[in-house]
Formats: C-alpha cells, structure tokens, sequence
C-alpha cells in the first residue's frame, strides 16, 4: 500500500510537470529546447531557494526525472562546491555533480548513432 | 483584406491536434516515465542497501538516458514523441532523444561534421543555459555559505 502512494505521487507530480509543458508546446510555439532550457532553469531556482528539498521529499522520482531535476543537481553541486573549496569549487561543482549523467548521454548518443543508422521518417 | 480569409482558410482547414487528447497523453507518458525512474531507483537500492544519495539518482539518471538513447536508436522514442509531446520531452530520457536522434539523422555526413557536431543541436543550449547558471549560482553562493 505505501508503494501504490508512493508510485502515485510519483505518476501524479511527473505527469502535471509533463502536462505544463505540453500547455505551453499547444498554445504557444515555443520549440522543445527552449522548454527544456526554461524547465532547467526553473529547477535551478528551486534548488537555490530550498522548494526543491520540499518537492523531492513528496514525489522523489516525479520530480528528479524530469529535467527540473538535472537542473537542481547542477545548483545543488555548485553550492556543496563552493562551500567545500572556494572558488575552484564554484565552477566545478555544477558539473561535477552532473559529470554521470551528461558523460553517458554523448557516450551512448555517440555510440547508438553509429550502430543505428537513420531511416527514413514515417510520420 | 485576402491575406486574412486565407488565414482564416487555414485555419479552418489545417488538421487540429487535439489539445485534450495531447495533454492527456502527455500527462500518462511523462507520469509513466517517472515511475520507471522510481521503480529503477527501488531496485538499485534493493541491490546495494548503503548506496549514497547523490550515488542513487546518479545511477538512476544513467540507466534512464540508456533506455532514452537505446529506444531512440531503434526508432522508438521518436514514434512516442509524436503522441506524447511533452511527455516524451521533458523527462532525461528526452534529454537523451534529443541527443540521439539529430547524430542519427546526420550520420551520413559523416562522424565529424554530423554525428559530433548535430549531436548538440538541441541539447548544447541546455548545456550551455546550465553550466553558465551553476557557475553563477556557485559564485554568488559562495558569499552566503
């Protein structure tokens, strides 16, 4: 029972972020980098200001999956540098914290666009 | 005066994309995805107990632009994106599409010019809007902690 509510709020928080941006993808036309670059930015401000702790306390995954959610890490990196090594640690923290997940995505973007060659469109 | 009834035409005419149907789909996928995320979050936690916080969604975030990328490869993703829009996009899985599918797309021009170089056509302004942003964060931060 505590993993259906879990999973729930996890299904309900993700899908209404999904949902948010789908508004603005309907009503204005806006292209999918710029809602991912405002939804990144978005989740840095949240990081900064201490809502994000709140959120991911109550939905876990609904939120960090998302992109909000590499957008905290990255605030969240810079800070914990900062704090530890000064300024040498401002600059790298951010990336430090999202070094996993940026390096596998152009390393398995690089290797599946190798192996899988493009067909043609079917839409 | 002609230029506003054939906007009206187009209007009339051009195929709507029904807004409940998208938001609804969007909706489904993008909650979908996120329990994967969890799911996937719960085993690696089941197999390695003391795993660290920041290890945990390392590991998970990993394993999710695996699947991204790898379900973009084989055509998938792409057909997803059609119905789900933002709920294909928004989560990292989509972060990983957007990767994926522009080095595919210009893998005939060859490794260089358009795998490398296509491949951040979508995702180099994140990159950028997002190292940029940490680095400001951490600076001005470092007067607060």
């Amino acid at each position: 029972m505590e993993y259906f509510l879990t999973y729930l709020k996890v299904f309900a928080v993700g899908g209404f972020i999904c949902f948010i941006g789908q508004i603005f993808i309907n009503k204005t036309n806006v292209t999918s980098a710029r809602i991912l670059v405002g939804y990144l930015l978005l989740g840095i401000i949240l990081e900064v200001t201490g809502a994000f702790k709140y959120i991911e306390e109550f939905a876990k995954a609904g939120v960090t999956v998302p992109i909000i959610g590499f957008g905290s890490n990255l605030a969240k990196g810079a800070l914990k540098g900062a704090a530890e090594n000064g300024i040498l640690g401002a600059v790298s923290g951010g990336m430090t914290a999202v070094a996993g997940g940026l390096t596998s995505a152009i390393f398995f973007g690089f290797i599946f666009a190798l192996i899988f060659k493009s067909k043609t469109k079917k839409l | 005066m002609e230029k506003e009834r054939y906007l009206e035409y187009v209007k009339q005419t051009s195929p709507k994309t029904s807004m409940v149907r998208s938001l609804f789909l969007s909706f489904v996928v993008g909650g979908l995805i996120c329990c994967i995320g969890q799911f996937i979050a719960d085993m690696i936690k089941l197999a390695v107990p003391n795993i660290s916080k920041e290890m945990l969604s390392s590991a998970t975030s990993i394993i999710l632009i695996f699947l991204g990328s790898f379900f973009t490869g084989v055509g998938l993703y792409d057909k997803l994106g059609y119905y789900a829009g933002g709920g294909s996009i928004i989560p990292i899985t989509g972060f990983a599409n957007s990767i994926v599918s522009p080095a595919m797309e210009y893998n005939r021009e060859g490794v260089v010019f358009g795998v490398c170089a296509k491949m951040f056509t979508i995702a180099g302004p994140i990159i950028v809007f997002g190292i940029v942003a940490s680095v400001i964060v951490g600076l001005v931060g470092m007067f607060f902690v």
